[in-house]
């Protein structure tokens, strides 16, 4: 064995203490409803996330995390506790009604991408995220061929060129593993988990640095839910790519994510890396969560 | 051998540890006001009876477990003096990545990934170049020496049993040549053949200066491997 390797590298830590988040979420609320003055107050008790008196919802209270580069964070969250809703803040799916979203990658994290034109929103979003609904029909254009889309996502980056959009689209089909003998179907014609595929190669078109991805593998088989997970990590580990990992079973974020987050009504609950959180969980709600796993 | 450095690797004060159960409405103990130090290049054998925490301690070092009090002091390479207990998330990821190991009698390796990917896939996250042959070449070393049979090298480790499992754990571990390593009764389900030949990377391991705290059931595995003792209920025993 070499004696080159047998320490380890220090050339990281520079890296490691220098690294900024290639996306920030800080303080983000959304609340559907007119609110009151009794709701506005943090420290007032609301029904689970609703407010006793005015019947606003707030789906997101102050939630703040980060997301490191070629890092993935998991969101696990019983339905209703705003894990969606935090994800379609960051997509621009979704006005938020407080708060900011950064990226390393516009302004170098200067500016709060919530508040650009609607014009530079698109273009973020084109150009930086990947969204992966766990609603294909909300992803996909059911009607054009998986190609199609493909390309209309290209097309929106600003791509003109149709040899270039057909080659990029062949193989992004071939990496999920759909056939390509079936690349000009309509996803109409598919089952959940080839329509769930095609989405996933859609929504990396462009290369994007930043995946979001919600409840990806909810409602498949579980040999497909294999081929999905297995097809995220392997994104992760060729090409780098962050993702923020949105999903109600335990399971799949042990598998996905180092670091993850709890989330309650709205709010974090309870946040670490994913084994401690798994192992030593201290919330109430999320030693539930655990033991309703093992 | 690597240069000894100077000082202690490892510093526990006054570590403790309960878990609190909501749904029982009270704590179960893990370990308490323990104090250890563990100097560069030395083994520390813990002991003591089942229950008196001797895993909590091991968690607690590698952040699995979330203690109430204490402290725990670790002099890494390239982060330099840092209390686990208060480091951030992301350096105690990069802690694990590239110093600190942990094997356990259980296995956990990524599903649907073969024996011999889940342990070049170890390797190439320690090595920050991604040197794939060097990758390759050690670990077939690795699963060579622990006569891991090559015809289970292209199967999913679940399939295993108990024992070419933990082999497979320990090799996983090992090939990351790591600083600091915790070791969770790493032989506790291993025939003795096996057990002699994790004996013989553990010393392999040691003469190239990895720090190593350990647990084990097996006292006379033990003996001649472990500079010092650490009971549980007495502490630190002379011999």
């Amino acid at each position: 064995m070499s004696a080159s390797k047998t320490t380890a590298p220090v050339t990281d830590t520079g890296a490691l203490q220098t690294e900024r988040p290639i996306l920030s979420i800080e303080s983000l609320s959304c609340s559907f409803g007119t609110g009151c003055p009794f709701c506005a107050k943090p420290e007032h008790e609301l029904e689970r996330n609703v407010c006793p008196r005015c019947g606003t919802v707030h789906a997101l209270r102050d939630v703040s995390l980060e997301v490191y580069p070629g890092e993935i964070v998991g969101i696990v969250g019983e339905s209703g506790s705003g894990k969606s809703t935090l994800m379609r803040c960051v997509s621009f799916d979704q006005q938020a009604s407080s708060g900011a979203v950064r990226t390393a990658l516009v302004d170098e994290g200067a500016s709060n991408i919530l508040a650009c034109s609607p014009q530079q929103k698109r273009a973020i979003r084109n150009a930086f995220f990947g969204m992966v609904y766990q609603n294909p029909w909300l992803g996909l254009r059911m009607d054009f061929s998986s190609l199609s889309n493909i390309a209309e996502q290209m097309i929106a980056a600003g791509c003109r060129n149709v040899e270039q959009m057909r080659a990029r689209g062949l193989s992004l089909l071939e990496k999920v593993n759909i056939p390509l003998s079936r690349a000009t179907d309509p996803p109409r014609v598919f089952s959940g988990g080839m329509q769930q595929r095609v989405q996933i190669a859609k929504a990396l078109s462009n290369n994007p640095p930043i995946l979001l991805l919600d409840e990806v593998t909810t409602g498949l088989d579980l040999s497909v839910q294999a081929t999905v997970l297995d097809l995220v990590l392997a994104l992760r580990r060729d090409l780098d790519v962050s993702m923020l990992v949105v999903s109600h079973d335990l399971g799949v974020i042990r598998m996905l994510a180092q670091r993850s987050a709890v989330m309650l009504d709205g709010r974090i609950i309870e946040r670490g890396l994913t084994d401690q959180i798994l192992e030593d969980p201290q919330h109430r709600y999320t030693q539930q969560l655990v033991h309703s796993l093992l | 051998m690597s240069r000894r450095e100077e000082g202690f690797m490892l510093r526990i004060e006054g570590l403790s540890k309960s878990f609190y159960l909501h749904e029982a409405g009270r704590s179960i103990r893990g370990c308490s006001s323990i104090s250890l130090t563990v100097q560069a290049g030395e083994f520390v054998g813990i002991t003591g009876r089942s229950g008196s925490g001797k895993s909590t301690i091991l968690r607690s070092i590698y952040r699995t477990n979330l203690p109430q009090d204490g402290s725990i002091l670790y002099r890494s390479a390239a982060l330099g003096l840092l209390d686990l207990m208060k480091a951030s998330e992301r350096e105690i990821l990069y802690l694990r990545r590239f110093e600190i190991g942990y094997i356990s009698q259980f296995l956990n390796v990524l599903p649907r990934t073969t024996a011999y990917d889940t342990v070049v896939q170890s390797a190439l996250e320690a090595v920050s170049e991604g040197d794939r042959a060097y990758a390759e070449q050690e670990t077939e070393r690795l699963l060579r020496h622990f006569e891991l049979p090559e015809s289970l090298w292209e199967l999913y480790p679940l399939t295993f049993s108990g024992g070419e499992k933990l082999r497979l754990n320990i090799a996983a571990a090992m090939i990351k040549k790591p600083r600091l390593l915790l070791l969770d009764e790493p032989t506790a389900s291993l025939d003795n053949a096996s057990k002699r030949k994790v004996r013989e990377l553990i010393e392999r391991l040691k003469q190239g200066g990895c720090t190593m705290l350990g647990i084990f059931h097996d006292l006379e595995f033990m003996e001649g491997l472990c500079d010092r003792e650490f009971n549980m209920q007495e502490g630190f025993i002379d011999g």
